[in-house]
């Protein structure tokens, strides 16, 4: 039970890892600051969280598991929320975003 | 609220000797005082009695989460080309406050889609592909959060 446990506990921290280092990678491969807040995203959610859940089986049950819980709370009501000021910052201090073709930019349009 | 942070203090030092309950006790006291002087109360607090209620959401809301994940790691692996940065308007039909708050930081949490801004009932919406942008306007996630609200 414990070996299971084990297993599926250092599968979710690989993926985890795995997933973080993919967004740093996008963030370096994306072409522009809007982008790249998607690729930033991937580590906010999936990453961390995949990382939180193969600790708390670490953990087991307990008063750890607990605040692991916490983090995973706080982090997926707070990240959205940094997310948002950040782009929100980048538009107003003017930063455009880049558009794939010029008809999906509707001021242009 | 005073036994929520009670509660949230003891279960995150796990400690019950004299000196430490003293500690969280005064610094409850003046956490609350502090959010009752800003007169922090008021609709747009965290509906702890709506939080059971939306339990199928917000494993709704996983499961999209894990599908936008495989999507966005899908542009980051691939080819540059396969991104098609694309910027829409929707509008949000929730009634509440809190109901557009919740559809716009779902929207964010997705990777893939960032809200950008939030005015009155219209959201603007920044997507990295135009299939991640076409989802949205297909306004699944908008009826779900309306759902919410009654």
């Amino acid at each position: 039970m414990a070996m299971i446990i084990d297993v599926l506990s250092w599968t979710c921290l690989l993926a985890g890892g795995f997933l973080g280092v993919s967004g740093g990678i996008g963030i370096l491969r994306f072409p522009d600051f809007f982008t790249r807040l998607h690729a930033a995203g991937v580590t906010d959610t999936l990453c961390a969280a995949l990382i939180l859940v193969g600790l708390m089986m670490q953990a087991g049950l307990g008063l750890v598991m607990v605040k692991l819980v916490f983090i995973f709370l706080f982090l997926s009501l707070t990240s959205p929320t940094a997310t948002h000021a950040l782009a929100r910052a980048a538009l107003r201090g003017g930063l455009r975003p880049l558009f794939h073709r010029e008809e999906d930019d509707p001021s242009k349009a | 609220m005073t036994f929520i942070l009670a509660g949230f203090w003891l279960l995150l030092s796990g400690h019950f000797v004299p000196l430490l309950l003293g500690l969280g006790a005064v610094s409850i006291l003046i956490v609350v005082a502090i959010a009752l002087r800003m007169d922090a109360f008021d609709h747009e607090n965290q509906p702890l009695h709506l939080t059971l209620r939306f339990t199928p959401y917000w494993v709704w809301l996983a499961g999209e989460i894990v599908k936008s994940n495989i999507d966005v790691m899908r542009c980051i692996w691939g080819p540059v080309s396969a991104i098609s940065p694309t910027r829409i308007h929707l509008t949000a039909t929730q009634r509440s406050d809190v109901g557009k708050v919740i559809y716009a930081n779902s929207i964010t949490l997705a990777p893939g889609t960032v809200t950008m801004r939030l005015k009155g009932n219209q959201i603007e919406v920044h997507a990295l592909t135009r299939a991640a942008a076409a989802s949205l306007q297909d306004g699944e996630m908008d009826r779900r959060v309306r759902e919410l609200e009654r």
